[in-house]
């Protein structure tokens, strides 16, 4: 596939930029990766990178509070900001007239974001509404991004829960804000893209103009998150009180998603081969051949592929009857796999994933927020954003037998699973 | 984890130049014409084919008018939208999944009291794939038995969880406040209803109601509009009926009322939604009152974000926005909040109401949303998806592309007396009903003092 037009460069102060000019749209996206995410946190701070995310919309050097969110709409912008298990980006799409205004406000808060006892209070308040709304007032909350990991994963970094508990968000501190900001959010551990109808040379001094003066601050040194693979099946139980319908996660571990990404992107196509479509393998055996659940899904990488560095979770999730028992889910799900690791999937069955997944690239690539966020993420994560574009290609080479590699390696003796009972005499 | 010695707060927070000064906007391009074609086929079925090659995809979306009135037609309907593509006489329900991904498409099928809609897409080349796989489900699904008991059977599963969804407990409770019985209420099925759909009954209603007269088809991507539509003509032939497919009976106007109290105990958040009358897309009014909805809680620099999340954090989304049904439209507030908050978060929700009309938006405050606005509509239509979403929104009440290249210019044209007099017509808090759903034990002694809300003595 033809690669679109790409530049990349770096600034004296250490700022990776990616520009992908694109002029078929008035429009522009313009997102900041900071190389920090929930594994990051401290022992006693669970939730404190998603919650830092929040305060940095909160004001800079020269905007006020809620200024950011008022100048971005006002522009006719829209804005956001996701915190990942390695990363946290900001971001924003807008008519490509007020190109310049995105980078100032990125740029601002990067050189001088306002912290501030009031807001932290405020926005700790607002970060317990959001778990409340995801996690704890609705069936399957958390499930399984937050249910999972401590099942599967040892080591702190890899094991909690990345919204954090409310006691956690409670005792962060001012101090603690401005730790972490000189930490990790210098400019050499951040990546800038700019996507969509912008001149190239007018772009790269506008980013000069407001980038350029960004003090320059140590990379931080980035840890390994790596840990033993489990050794035995690890389970554990989780009681849902409104959940109708038990359910339950397999959790393995994967090759890692950088380092060995061909091996990464065969249990990607693995994943598609067991429950991508109605003719996968997993949805006609138990979703309508037999039938034990009601949904079943396989997938690499708990929030989606390509958004995590070393160990990330290939997991399958099913919701079934309640008199299907969990084994019986389990039982079938390793002989379909042991059925796959002696006998590779047919070549149609491949095809059938790869023009899947470069159906879904070429829309996801359409749309000019993902877009700009996928060429971020690659170039953070692999420091290559032209992967974001050649990972179509990567996965129509995946061979049969590098999938029955990857379906001989996902061992019932070395996973975790979490099984969701309905708590008896539930609320609604 | 961090660096030993840092700066504090109050350091990060400054520079030794200072604040710098917002820089201005430059010039803004305007998007291109859409190539497209909009025409109405010999069975009635109106086309409307934009050409986007973006990527080398295609996107459609079809909306079929697909009311009824029969006791267990929602419940049909939706056996029919989960089954309508489990099997057809040339294809059964493997085979339609295989081709369908051999040309990176997908094809899904869902109901509501108004629309059986159906969202496709694929790989351009695919394209001729993709229409004879429609036209299949369309004119020959088959209804075999077993699919359809095993989808009735995966849906009651489904409902018993979409009814333990907050927003799903609240929409019903809402419908219910708002329109009675009416069939539009009728938008998740009961679980003995579905039980009851037989095979016979699903092949029933799709003869009797998936009709092409009064239907609409998108499609953008990657296409000549002109070709596109002969291609989909000669696909569709053999879809054809002298019937019109049928539309959802109009809604009453909505009157202004006490917010109705419903219990769900236990509940750690409550859902306030609040709904009010409003005018259509076609209405004279409908700019000005865009952007006073905005200016309201329709984004995140509104009065009501700013005051219930930003200064006070009692919520972590507010919102405010449109629900257009036929020629009707309703404006919907809605928040979910932490039960000690709930009550606090209703009196500011209401106290920014009236003050919407009594201290209306200033000059400023409308070219925000002015710009918002018609940014929205850039940044939607920018891609094949967010387009054809919103030509199939439009198309669906009769408007078409012209509507949406007008609209920026419509936007532009409206004055801050505008906003403000229908910030004053349509805001009032008294034209507001509702509900409120959470824990009545703590939510009751504070909703009875602060009043407007109906709280009933027992659990229903």
């Amino acid at each position: 596939m033809a690669v679109p037009e790409l530049h990349r460069l770096t600034l004296d102060n250490g700022l990776r930029v990616v520009l992908a000019p694109d002029r078929t749209a008035p429009v522009v996206g313009v997102s900041v990766h900071y190389d920090v995410g929930f594994r990051s946190e401290p022992e006693g701070r669970t939730g404190f990178a998603h919650l830092f995310e929040h305060l940095m919309f909160q004001g800079s050097e020269s905007l006020e509070k809620l200024a950011h969110f008022r100048h971005i709409q006002g522009s006719g912008g829209t804005f956001n900001g996701s915190t990942h298990p390695d990363y946290t980006d900001y971001f924003e799409v807008l008519p490509s007239a007020a190109l310049e205004r995105a980078l100032f406000l990125e740029a601002d808060r990067m050189r001088a974001p306002k912290l501030t006892q009031e807001n932290l209070a405020n926005q700790i308040d607002v970060v317990k509404e959001e778990i409340r709304l995801n996690v704890l007032n609705r069936p399957y909350g958390g499930f399984p991004w937050i249910l999972l990991p401590p099942v599967l994963y040892s080591t702190f970094p890899n094991a909690h829960n990345g919204y954090g508990d409310f006691t956690d968000l409670e005792q962060a501190t001012l101090d603690d804000c401005a730790a972490f900001f000189d930490t990790f959010y210098a400019p050499a551990n951040a990546v800038l893209t700019v996507a969509g109808d912008f001149e190239l040379d007018r772009a790269r001094d506008l980013i000069d103009k407001h980038f350029g003066d960004v003090p320059a601050r140590p990379k931080p040194h980035r840890p390994s998150f790596a840990e033993p693979r489990p050794t035995s099946e690890l389970r554990d139980i989780h009681t849902d009180p409104h959940a109708p319908l038990p359910a339950l996660a397999v959790g393995y571990r994967m090759p890692d998603p950088v380092n060995e990404l061909d091996g990464y992107l065969a249990h990607l196509v693995l994943s598609g081969v067991l429950s991508d479509g109605d003719g996968s393998r997993l949805q006609q055996r138990l979703v309508h051949r037999e039938p034990l659940v009601t949904d079943i899904n396989a997938g690499a990488g708990l929030f989606g592929p390509f958004e995590a560095r070393d160990p990330d979770t290939f997991s399958v999730t099913a919701v079934h009857a309640p008199d299907v028992s969990a084994d019986r889910v389990l039982g079938a799900l390793d002989e379909e796999l042991e059925a796959l690791a002696s006998t590779p999937p047919g070549e149609q069955e491949l095809a059938k994933i790869t023009a899947r997944w470069s159906a879904n690239l070429h829309s996801e690539h359409d749309r000019l927020v993902s877009r700009t966020l996928a060429l971020g993420a690659f170039e953070l994560l692999y420091g290559d954003p032209a992967l974001a574009y050649g990972v179509a290609d990567r996965i129509a080479a995946v061979r049969p037998e590098q999938v029955a590699e990857a379906a001989k390696g996902l061992r019932p003796d070395s996973r975790a699973v979490l099984v969701v009972k309905p708590q008896e005499g539930q609320a609604q | 984890m961090t660096a030993a010695t840092h700066r504090s707060a109050e350091e990060i927070g400054r520079t030794a130049a200072g604040p710098r000064e917002l820089p201005a906007l430059g010039e803004q391009r305007a998007a291109a014409d859409l190539t497209h074609v909009d025409t109405v086929l010999a069975n009635g079925l109106r086309v409307l084919a934009v050409r986007k090659p973006n990527v080398p995809m295609v996107e459609v979306r079809m909306a079929i008018p697909f009311a009824g009135d029969d006791p267990l037609h929602s419940a049909t309907a939706e056996v029919l939208a989960e089954t309508i593509a489990t099997g057809t006489r040339r294809r059964d329900r493997v085979a339609i999944d295989t081709e369908l991904a051999l040309i990176g498409g997908d094809l899904g099928t869902a109901v509501d009291p108004e629309h059986l809609s159906v969202s496709a897409s694929s790989l351009a080349s695919g394209l001729p794939t993709l229409l004879d796989v429609l036209a299949d489900i369309l004119t020959e699904a088959s209804y075999v038995d077993n699919e359809v008991s095993r989808e009735a059977e995966r849906l009651i599963e489904r409902l018993a969880v979409a009814r333990t969804q907050p927003r799903v407990i609240a929409r019903e409770a809402l419908q219910r406040h708002r329109y009675g019985t009416h069939p539009y209420t009728r938008e998740v099925p009961e679980p003995d209803d579905v039980a009851q759909v037989t095979p016979e009954l699903v092949r029933a209603l799709h003869a009797d109601a998936l009709l092409p007269r009064g239907s609409v088809l998108v499609i953008v991507g990657d296409i000549d509009p002109d070709a596109v539509t002969g291609q989909i003509e000669r696909a569709l032939s053999a879809w054809s009926s002298d019937k019109a497919a049928r539309e959802l009976p109009s809604l009453p106007e909505l009157a202004g009322g006490n917010l109705l109290l419903v219990p769900r105990t236990g509940a750690v958040q409550s859902q306030l939604r609040l709904s009010a009358q409003s005018v259509s897309r076609t209405d004279s009014r409908y700019a000005a009152l865009q952007l006073a909805n905005l200016a309201f809680g329709g984004y995140f620099s509104s009065r009501l974000v700013e005051n219930i999340r930003e200064d006070k954090g009692y919520t972590y989304g507010a919102h405010s926005g449109f629900e257009f049904t036929g020629q009707n439209a309703t404006v919907q507030v809605e928040a979910d909040t932490a039960n000690e908050v709930t009550a606090a978060a209703l009196l500011e929700t209401r106290y920014e109401l009236g003050r919407l009309g009594l201290v209306p938006p200033t000059d400023a405050d409308v070219e925000s949303v002015r710009q918002y606005a018609i940014g929205s509509l850039l940044i939607g239509a920018s891609s094949q998806a967010g387009l054809a979403a919103q030509l199939l929104g439009l198309a669906a009440v009769g408007l078409g592309a012209e509507w949406l290249s007008g609209h920026p210019a419509r936007i532009a044209a409206v004055t801050t007396d505008e906003v403000a007099q229908a910030a004053l017509d349509f805001f009032a808090p008294s034209r507001f009903t509702g509900v409120v759903v959470g824990d009545a034990e703590t939510l009751a002694p504070q909703l009875r003092s602060l009043g407007g809300v109906t709280v009933e003595s027992s659990e229903s």
